[in-house]
């Protein structure tokens, strides 16, 4: 089981409905990624990007190929089953963090575990915590997300995103609206969570955050255009 | 997700918001209130109402001389002096239920005390008749069997009569005048108002039925066991409808009525009277509670619209719930624990509210208020029924949300 990737996409295909047009913002993609890999994905604006991220993450559901996760086959599941998919083996950040206001860090860390039956009342607050310090924010789990800085608010989302210690961690341009420094400090924990054992796939378009990777799949108008392997940089100082 | 924290959630969220949340309820708040102080300004009226009756007699069945009145013409001669003495023995003695049967006289005439009359009416009555009408004596004593069999000269007044011929003073022992004849107040009857029909019950003055015969002015001379009217008191819970079916026939037989004749009396079953009243005050309170049904449904859409605006500005929230694994049950079930929070939340304060409300009525207006715990029940449960009704369309809004359109929404 363990030398199966984790991930496995055969033609995978999104098309969407714009009007009279379509657009194949997804169009016949295959790959595999093994667990443990550390991937970014890349390639213009418009390429297929975050449609290939949303379907990795069953956030979407293909219209066409298959996709596999963790060995099991997902490209068709319910809306509930995908939803079981999402909450066990699927951490997800986003650019913009999407926390919510009203929550403390803490709060918003223990939020995918309300939908998480395998976790029990009792353990969310420890697991949050755990989480919490995994991401090195432990002082600030009472601030809410208007009380901390962009770098933190990411580093919490995070630590949400791993809270029900899913195998599989997708970021969408998870550095996009942070300056080089912070930048540079969430790719460390990236990195770091990384050889904990995650598999890691984040959407990037600067050339020096995906060089922290250690694969790189290139996306043009939605195809795969190129997969290529390096030895990544260490983002750690 | 499970209950608890569904509603701890639904929770959450009224707290961010509550001015939001007050103003939400509001309608909720004013629909029960309202629902709660009508209801309990209505029921309080029929209350009253049906004490009336009660005072009234509510099994009471009076009858009188004279033919039944039909369509403004008096049918049948009503001068002929049946109605006689012996007519309420036999009543008393035949008719099944009937606790009591006492025979009256009356006549309308001028009290006079001193230099002070006023005009009232006089009844000749037994001590039967004044338990039958549930009086009691607030000062002296009441008419006994004996002033009745020797005709005493003695004579109870209502309370109207005493304020007008002595003002604040204790009439008893003194002398007042009827017919010319001295008699001696034995003891004054204990206030009862007005009746359902709006008439002064204090404005009557009791003397022994004999007393009364013998100085009417030209009763003596017609039939001397003439009566102009007979109570007839039953048991409780017994049939009224029944009980006046025998009467009449008992009477048509002592009258020797040939089948066809009219009666030569008349029947009045008083429960008919409270009937009458009770129905205007129910239907009043039916009224209150359609007022009160329109405004806990005004309530109910004012949740809906908040409801609507409340999933729009979350879109993003509910897009990052089914992000971290909410299923579309798990939103729909937190939407509509928080309407319906909203509108219990409503109810609950309406309650409080409805409570004081009939409460300052009663104090201020003097209106007797009754807030009935079915009331309450009903209104908490149908707002929360309210909540769930017009929560249903927002949460279902809400569940149907795509993820990822969802967490792009501004
Ligand atoms: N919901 C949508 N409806 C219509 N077209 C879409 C939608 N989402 C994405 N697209 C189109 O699909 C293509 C790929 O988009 P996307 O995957 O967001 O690209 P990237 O993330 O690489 O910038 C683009 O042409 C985009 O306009
Ligand atoms: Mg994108």
């Amino acid at each position: 089981m363990d030398s199966d990737p984790l991930i496995a996409v055969e033609r995978l295909t999104r098309v969407y409905a714009m009007g009279p047009h379509r657009v194949r913002a997804l169009d016949g993609v295959s790959a595999e990624i093994g667990r443990g890999e550390f991937v970014a994905v890349m390639g213009p604006s418009g390429s297929g990007k975050s449609t290939f991220m949303n379907l990795l993450g069953c956030l979407d559901r293909p219209d066409g190929g298959r996709y596999r996760l963790d060995g099991e086959e997902v490209g068709d599941l319910d809306a509930d089953a995908l939803a079981a998919v999402r909450s066990r083996r699927i951490g997800f950040v986003f650019q913009s963090f999407n926390l919510l206001p009203r929550l403390t860090a803490r709060a918003n860390v223990e939020l995918p575990m309300v939908y998480n039956r395998a976790v029990l009342r009792a353990e969310r607050a420890s697991r949050a915590e755990a989480a919490l310090i995994a991401v090195g924010l432990e002082e600030r789990a009472h601030h809410r997300p208007s009380q901390l800085s962009g770098g933190q608010q990411q580093r919490v989302a995070i630590a949400r995103a791993l809270v029900n210690r899913p195998p599989l961690l997708l970021a969408d341009e998870p550095t996009g609206a942070l300056d080089s420094r912070t930048t540079l400090e969430i790719m460390a924990l990236f990195q770091r969570l990384n050889r904990t054992g995650i598999t890691v796939v984040l959407v990037t378009h600067e050339p020096e955050v995906a060089a922290f990777a250690g694969r790189v799949l290139l996306f043009r108008d939605g195809h795969l255009n190129e997969d290529r392997r390096q030895v990544p940089q260490e983002a750690s100082p | 997700m499970s209950p608890l924290d569904a509603l701890r959630t639904a929770l959450g969220s009224l707290r961010g918001n509550p001015m939001r949340t007050a103003l939400t309820m509001l309608g909720i708040v004013i629909g029960v209130a309202a629902v709660i102080a009508m209801v309990a300004v209505g029921t309080g009226a029929r209350e009253q109402v049906l004490r009336q009756i009660a005072s009234l007699g509510g099994n009471l069945i009076l009858v009188g001389q004279g033919s039944v009145v039909r369509g403004g013409v008096r049918l049948g001669a009503g001068s002929a002096a049946t109605l006689v003495e012996e007519d309420a023995a036999a009543i008393a003695r035949e008719v099944p239920g009937a606790v009591i049967a006492t025979p009256l006289v009356r006549w309308w005439l001028q009290v006079v005390a001193g230099n002070q009359n006023w005009g009232t009416t006089l009844f000749g009555i037994t001590p039967e008749f004044l338990e039958a009408r549930d009086w009691t004596i607030a000062e002296g004593r009441a008419i006994t069997k004996e002033d009745v069999a020797q005709a005493n000269k003695v004579v109870l007044l209502g309370r109207t009569v005493v304020r007008n011929l002595f003002g604040g003073g204790d009439p008893v022992g003194q002398t007042v005048r009827v017919f010319s004849t001295p008699l001696t107040v034995i003891g004054v009857l204990a206030e009862k108002g007005q009746n359902a029909s709006g008439n002064d019950q204090d404005d009557v003055v009791y003397v022994p039925l004999y007393t009364a015969k013998r100085n009417i002015p030209g009763m003596a001379k017609t039939n001397s066991r003439f009566v102009h009217q007979i109570t007839v008191k039953m048991e409780d819970g017994a049939d009224m409808v029944e009980a006046q079916e025998q009467i009449r026939g008992l009477l048509r037989q002592r009258h020797r009525l040939a089948a066809g004749q009219e009666n030569d009396f008349w029947m009045r079953d008083l429960s008919e009277v409270g009937a009458t009243r009770d129905a205007s005050a129910r239907a009043l309170s039916t009224l209150l509670a359609a007022v009160a049904a329109v405004s806990l449904l005004v309530g109910g859409i004012g949740i809906m619209n908040i409801m609507l605006v409340s999933v729009t500005e979350r879109t993003r929230e509910i897009g990052l719930r089914l992000a971290v694994g909410a299923r579309r049950r798990d939103i729909l079930a937190q939407f509509l624990i928080e309407s319906t929070a909203l509108s219990l939340l409503g109810a609950a304060v309406g309650v409080a509210l409805g409570i004081g409300s009939a409460a300052a009525v009663s104090h201020v207006a003097g209106w007797p208020t009754l807030v009935r715990w079915e009331t309450v029940a009903l209104a908490v449960g149908v707002s929360g029924l309210v909540g769930v009704f017009f929560g249903l369309y927002p949460a279902r809004r809400a569940s149907l949300l795509n993820p990822i359109e969802a967490l792009r929404h501004e």
